[in-house]
């Protein structure tokens, strides 16, 4: 229910119009258009919301100003402070990250035979992966190809993604499907066992496959419980706080913190994986947020410091429909999957104002547009925001789609009294995923020898933009990836000294860059207490 | 100024914004929250809270990211509960009634008061859906299960002592892995891509120029 009265007012117009709106298939923007509505509109393009980095392996590259902050802050330890002969975890693979990437890295470096364990600031499955909702690409219908996959991502990307890396999403994505089948993820499939697949924005193929609403959350709680199975050690509510090197140079393990108590402890690894997701809780731009509690770009910190090249830390998603109201909700995601299933973007005066299935970075620059300078936007206590016509998907697909196909969007509307079912719903952008991130080969190894990365934290797979569906399906193919890659070196590293001596070396680079900060990094978590 | 509400964390007195949910209340309060916060948006059970409200007797549960304050509400979260999870190897184990009985013996001591269900956050039925696990019935407990984030506040209520979201959780499993229908067109495409049927068609691409490809994404057809 709906009780501001502009709002019912507006409601009245999209009613009047559904019909005839429903039968419309509003055309897709042409290159040219979508450049200048991009240019225009979209976040990355607020240059003034950029910091050009005075200092790193990124000296010179641009990337958004809390993020500057963080890059070029004070570490959080000394480089002496503590006695790394001692270790208190000694293993062959560490993973850093409790997500869908750390846990099917650690699940594939078990199965390699090596002694791995995970560290979590937080618990196991808490991570973006939990909170993915859509579905997960994979080209596996007739009709539809590894490189027609290709062509979607890499246009979708604006040809930037780093091609050995796209290949190996695209053509080991079937692969993903089938493993997650095995584990006994429960896909949505027709009675004879064909997968039930939509698009997503951008997709020319139907190869979205989900689980319900609950994609990622059905992934992530099935690789946490074959973690538990394999006994894999997860040290949780402990987060790494500084990577460690060996006299080679190479990385040999990382600083822990306990969240809860402040202890500092060492642990040592032949090799280290960097899985710690992104960083929607940094609020570029004052955005709202869809991510994770702990989404603080950590790993970017981590890796920076110790001198990895990060690839577009500049592009940020801003995935279009975030709830906008109400309040308790703001910046919650809405999945695309609504718009896969028919639903439009409708602004205040009823009209269908684009094709609701551009890629996510035009449709969040054009409802921003609509928002703004063509002053279509329905007034939410939070700004501005366009509807999204959910009554539409049963018009479509029938009465009683929406309970089983998108559940977790009716209960979350549900809660605050709207029935998606009967009413539409209020979305604006919100800030949803890191495009970029650590570089790294095809084999998930980063510039610095044994430290590998894999998830939101790697930059490059998707290019400028990442289509719906490969997140999902980035965790497992580079998780599994860095996995076998990381024990398999692991079974040949011979660990040197350990030191944590590229904390002096980045000091002294700030400061040879005029830095004086008192910006300590990783931030670990946003700070929400109310200042007073 | 915004109406102001009454809420007590753990027993002690707050005046917080009425239109705050209790993790949003708790941190106007001035909690730093490191336990008890995931998501933040319905998805990871972090956030199991009990409370009641002052007057009524009724004990009420819900996840304290997607629910509103009340005035004189009283409220105890629940960030852990020591669920028992059995270890198995899901290549090892069969969707067969005996399973449960091995793993989780307890769900046959339900007594079916209903407590679990009255509990759930999600709203789910949480006895039936035991019922059905009793019974090897996987595919309806999977079915009756899925909107479960494992919070556990079922489990603190239970008299029996059950583990109900890892009993649902071993159930999808075997409903996913063994009884969900398989899929032919998936075989066939991973034995395609083992051949190395697209490494050709793939590698062509990467090395075309950006105009071609560039050409070939903006006529690209879309399917209906």
């Amino acid at each position: 229910m709906y009780h501001d009265t502009f709002m019912q007012e507006s409601i009245k117009k999209v009613e009047a119009a559904r019909e005839a709106n429903i039968r419309l298939d509003p055309r897709r923007m042409t290159a040219e258009e979508k450049d200048i509505l991009l240019k225009t509109y979209h976040p990355d393009y607020r240059q003034e919301q950029f910091a050009e980095l005075k200092m790193g392996p990124n000296k010179g590259g641009k990337v958004p100003v809390e993020l500057a902050a963080l890059l070029q802050g004070n570490a959080r330890i000394t480089s002496d402070q503590l006695d790394l002969t001692k270790p208190d975890y000694d293993v062959d693979v560490l993973v850093i990250g409790g997500g869908g990437a750390g846990a099917s890295a650690a699940i594939e470096a078990h199965e390699n035979g090596t002694k791995v364990m995970m560290v979590t600031k937080l618990r196991i499955g808490d991570a973006n992966t939990m909170m993915a909702e859509g579905g997960i690409q994979a080209a596996d219908k007739p009709g539809d190809s590894p490189a027609q996959h290709y062509l979607d991502a890499f246009g979708g990307g604006h040809f930037a993604a780093q091609k050995d890396l796209l290949y190996k999403l695209v053509n080991d994505a079937p692969e993903a499907i089938r493993w997650l089948s095995e584990l006994g993820v429960e896909f949505d499939k027709a009675p004879d066992g064909t997968m039930i697949t939509t698009h997503g924005g951008g997709t020319s193929r139907k190869r979205m496959h989900a689980a319900k609403d609950y994609s990622g959350a059905e992934i992530m709680r099935t690789l946490r419980d074959e973690v538990l199975n394999r006994q894999i050690p997860v040290v949780d509510f402990t987060a790494v706080i500084e990577l460690i090197k060996d006299d080679k140079g190479h990385c040999a393990g990382a600083v822990l913190q306990n969240m809860e108590t402040g202890e500092l402890l060492i642990a040592k690894a032949k090799t280290v994986i960097l899985a710690t997701g992104g960083a929607g809780r940094l609020h570029y731009q004052g955005f709202p947020t869809s991510n994770h509690y702990g989404a603080t770009a950590d790993g970017l910190v981590l890796a920076y410091r110790a001198g990895a090249r990060l690839l577009y830390p500049e592009t940020l998603q801003y995935h279009p429909t975030g709830a906008a109201f109400p309040a308790q909700i703001y910046g919650a995601l809405v999945t695309e999957k609504v718009r896969s299933l028919g639903a439009m973007l409708i602004n205040a005066n009823g009209e269908a104002f684009m094709n609701p299935l551009e890629t996510r970075d035009v449709s969040a620059a054009s409802i921003i547009r609509e928002c703004s300078d063509r002053g279509n936007g329905v007034p939410t206590p939070e700004g501005f925001a366009v509807w999204l016509d959910t009554p539409m998907i049963e018009l479509k697909n029938g009465e009683g789609t929406i309970e089983k196909r998108i559940p977790a969007m009716m209960r979350m509307f549900g809660k605050h009294g709207i029935d998606i079912r009967k009413e539409p719903i209020l979305i604006y952008p919100t800030l949803h995923y890191q495009n970029g991130g650590v570089k790294i080969t095809d084999d998930g190894q980063t510039d610095i020898e044994n430290l590998y990365a894999a998830g939101e934290v790697v930059g490059g797979i998707h290019g400028r933009n990442r289509l719906m569906g490969n997140s999902l399906l980035d965790i497992i193919v580079f998780g599994r990836n860095a996995g076998r890659n990381a024990s398999q070196k692991a079974k040949s590293v011979q660990v040197g000294e350990l030191t944590l001596a590229h904390i002096d070396t980045f000091k002294k680079e700030l400061a040879d860059a005029g830095i004086d900060t008192d910006v300590v990094s990783p931030k670990l978590l946003p700070d929400y207490t109310r200042k007073v | 100024m915004e109406n102001l509400v009454t809420v007590y964390f753990f027993g002690k007195k707050y005046e917080v914004p009425e239109s705050l949910t209790i993790m949003e209340a708790m941190e106007y309060a001035g909690y730093q929250l490191v336990r008890g916060c995931g998501c933040r948006n319905g998805f990871c059970g972090a956030c199991a809270t009990i409370y009641r409200i002052a007057g009524d007797r009724t004990l009420r549960t819900c996840l304290a990211c997607s629910t509103k304050v009340e005035n004189n509400m009283f409220v105890a979260t629940l960030p852990f509960f020591p669920l028992v999870k059995a270890v198995y190897d899901i290549e090892k184990v069969k969707p067969t009634e005996q399973i449960m009985m091995q793993l989780y013996p307890e769900i046959y001591s339900c007594i079916g008061c209903n407590a679990c269900t009255n509990a759930c956050t999600q709203e789910l039925n949480v006895m039936q859906y035991i019922a059905y696990a009793q019974r090897g019935e996987y595919e309806k407990c999977a079915e009756e299960s899925f909107d479960c984030v494992m919070c556990g506040v079922c489990s603190s209520r239970c008299p029996a002592e059950i583990s109900h979201p890892q009993v649902a959780m071993l159930a999808r499993r075997l409903n996913g892995k063994y009884l969900a229908p398989h899929c032919d067109h998936l075989e066939e495409r991973v034995a395609e891509i083992n051949n190395g049927k697209y490494e050709l068609l793939l590698e062509d691409l990467m090395g075309k120029p950006i105009s071609e490809m560039k050409e070939l994404y903006n006529n690209r057809d879309i399917e209906k």
